[in-house]
């Protein structure tokens, strides 16, 4: 049972404060889909949930993010370890250049210095999970970069399933891709939430309704920092919102 | 009835010719100075092969090979091995010692420092890349020679019993060692310099993906920052290496020159360098031994050219997912 949310959360970089008060829970084992306009704060959001930020110095974060009860930011808690657990694919495809299909697949384990008991078996269970094994199955030693672009976010995905997190969250992973590609993701994201928590970050209100249970509307007003306008289940948001400015945006009046 | 053939359609050119009186002046002072530096090289080599020629023909393949300098003017001979090996031996002391200073530097300011103290670091380094090598060589001499002789004296007492930590003379001033972490000086900045370019433009995201991926700041160093600039670097190193191999003067006042090679005693105070030997024996040279000075210019010259040569090679070679 894995229970992961987030408790007012606010984050500033440098002087500016680009997210004020989120609360959101994310039941197991269910897809959460962040909308919004560009600019209000769902990626900041997402890459609060595995201390992504820690790259940039000036950033600062209020409130708390519970993986199992337990707040990811106290000083005794090791980010690798969350890391482990809490997945992550990115907007851009981002294979790692120098490896080979195979090698990305298992490329976890080695950053993080583990060994696996039968690495060609994880290697093939990820690929299968990530729907792409019979594409690969026979180039597994090629460069990950020979792959198209949908085929490398459907590699990331693997790569990240194969240290069998227990969430995964995907910052709009389907945006640089071609529809063909956005559909094998969204099935294999059907799929995958059998076995796992998933948060998705994206701009496309189709997207979010075929794949989420429940979706949150984010929205950046006026320079004020981004907030949660509107929290529920995907069928409420989209067909009987409550706030007048989500029924504007997902109704494509605005944004 | 023959079927005609089609009209060969026209090829046209391109490029417009320069129209703006200002676009003619930069095209022609463009093409100048791209004939002239090629030009000017030519020339230098040729100079320099003609007035070193008769050094090479009366000393043959012993004069790289040989270890014998001798400007008795009845009989003359010119053999630059010792200088020669001195120069490698000297070079590859001070690669060795600049490399993982000069990587750590880069991933610290780009990597670490806040975007202010960065900026103060890059400049720093790039002050050090121009300090004139004359105040470097009297900084070694008058106040790191000491310093690093006493470093030397305890790796001798520590390691004496692996061959090249070995001294026999008891004297640990004016050895390759030291001369090896004055040319490190040196090249520092100019391999931070070309690391920091590179790590500066590596794409974050790979760096998130591997911090994603449960990676520490170690193993995604190791694994993922290194294999991806790899090549990059190997060229900076390269260039490093060009320089290191070319210094004079700063050698010149840290390092003596002898003419018996020493092939690994890092810490005996004998070694040699091909172009402080040039700038040592220059001022009192009679004709014929200015023609061997000349020639161990051509060798100089042909080894740097090499390292260069190899330097784009590895350069161009090494990223080829960057198109």
């Amino acid at each position: 049972m894995t229970q992961l949310s987030a408790q007012d959360i606010n984050v500033w970089f440098g002087q500016r404060h680009v997210l004020k008060d989120v609360n959101l829970l994310f039941p197991e084992r269910e897809v959460t889909a962040l909308i919004g306009p560009s600019g209000c704060g769902k990626s900041t959001f997402i890459r609060t949930l595995n201390r992504m930020h820690e790259l940039i110095p000036s950033a600062g974060l209020g409130g708390k993010v519970l993986l199992d009860g337990v707040d990811i930011y106290e000083p005794s808690v090791d980010p690798v370890g969350v890391r482990l657990r809490v997945g992550m694919v990115f907007q851009k495809p981002n294979p790692f250049p120098t490896m080979s299909i195979k090698d990305n697949v298992l490329s976890g384990l080695k950053l993080a210095s583990r060994k696996h008991a039968d690495p060609n078996g994880l290697v093939e269970t990820s690929l299968r999970r990530a729907s792409m094994w019979n594409e690969v199955k026979d180039r597994l030693g090629d460069p990950a970069l020979s792959l198209s672009g949908g085929q490398q976010q459907r590699l990331c995905i693997a790569r990240s399933l194969a240290m069998d997190p227990d969430v995964l969250l995907m910052d709009e992973p389907c945006s640089a891709l071609d529809p063909g590609s956005t559909r094998r993701i969204e099935e294999t994201i059907l799929e995958l939430k059998e076995e796992m928590t998933i948060v998705i970050v994206t701009h496309n209100m189709q997207q979010a309704q075929r794949v989420s249970s429940q979706t949150a509307f984010f929205l950046a007003e006026d320079g004020n920092p981004g907030q949660v306008v509107e929290f529920g289940s995907t069928d409420q948001v989209f067909n009987q919102p409550v706030d007048l400015r989500t029924n504007d945006y997902v109704n494509g009046h605005f944004g | 009835m023959a079927e005609t053939q089609p009209a060969p359609i026209e090829r046209r050119s391109l490029r417009a010719k320069p129209f703006s009186k200002a676009d003619r002046a930069f095209f022609k002072s463009a093409t100048w100075a791209a004939n002239s530096s090629i030009v000017l090289v030519s020339l230098i080599f040729i100079f320099l092969m003609w007035r070193s020629w008769p050094a090479f023909e009366s000393q043959g393949v012993d004069y790289i090979f040989g270890s014998t300098w001798d400007n008795n003017p009845e009989n003359l001979v010119m053999q630059i091995g010792p200088m020669l090996w001195g120069s490698i031996l000297v070079s590859t002391i001070g690669v060795v010692l600049a490399v993982p200073m000069a990587i750590s530097l880069a991933y610290f300011i780009v990597f670490m420092a806040n975007d202010r103290f960065g900026k103060i670091a890059t400049v720093m380094v790039d002050l050090l890349a121009a300090l004139p090598s004359v105040v470097l060589g009297l900084w070694g001499l008058l106040i790191f020679s000491p310093v690093a002789a006493g470093w030397a004296e305890m790796i001798y007492q520590g390691l004496g019993f692996i061959p090249i930590f070995d001294n026999s003379s008891g004297n640990f001033l004016r050895s390759p060692f030291i001369a090896g972490w004055v040319v490190a000086v040196m090249i520092v900045p100019i391999i931070a310099s070309v690391t920091r370019e590179i790590f500066s433009q590596l794409d974050r995201d790979l760096i998130s993906a591997s911090l994603a991926l449960g990676a520490g700041r170690w193993s995604t160093f190791r694994r993922v920052i290194l294999p991806t600039s790899g090549g990059g670097i190997v060229g900076g190193v390269l260039l490093g290496l060009g320089r290191a191999l070319g210094e004079t003067v700063a050698i010149f006042f840290v390092l003596n020159l002898v003419f018996e090679v020493n092939w690994f005693n890092i810490l005996e105070d004998q070694g040699g360098s091909v172009a402080s030997m040039i700038l040592a024996k220059f001022g009192e040279a009679g004709q014929d031994e200015v023609a061997g000075l000349m020639a161990a210019g051509v060798v100089l010259f042909v080894v740097t050219l090499f390292v260069n040569m190899i330097a784009s090679f590895i350069v161009a070679k090494a990223q080829p997912w960057r198109k």
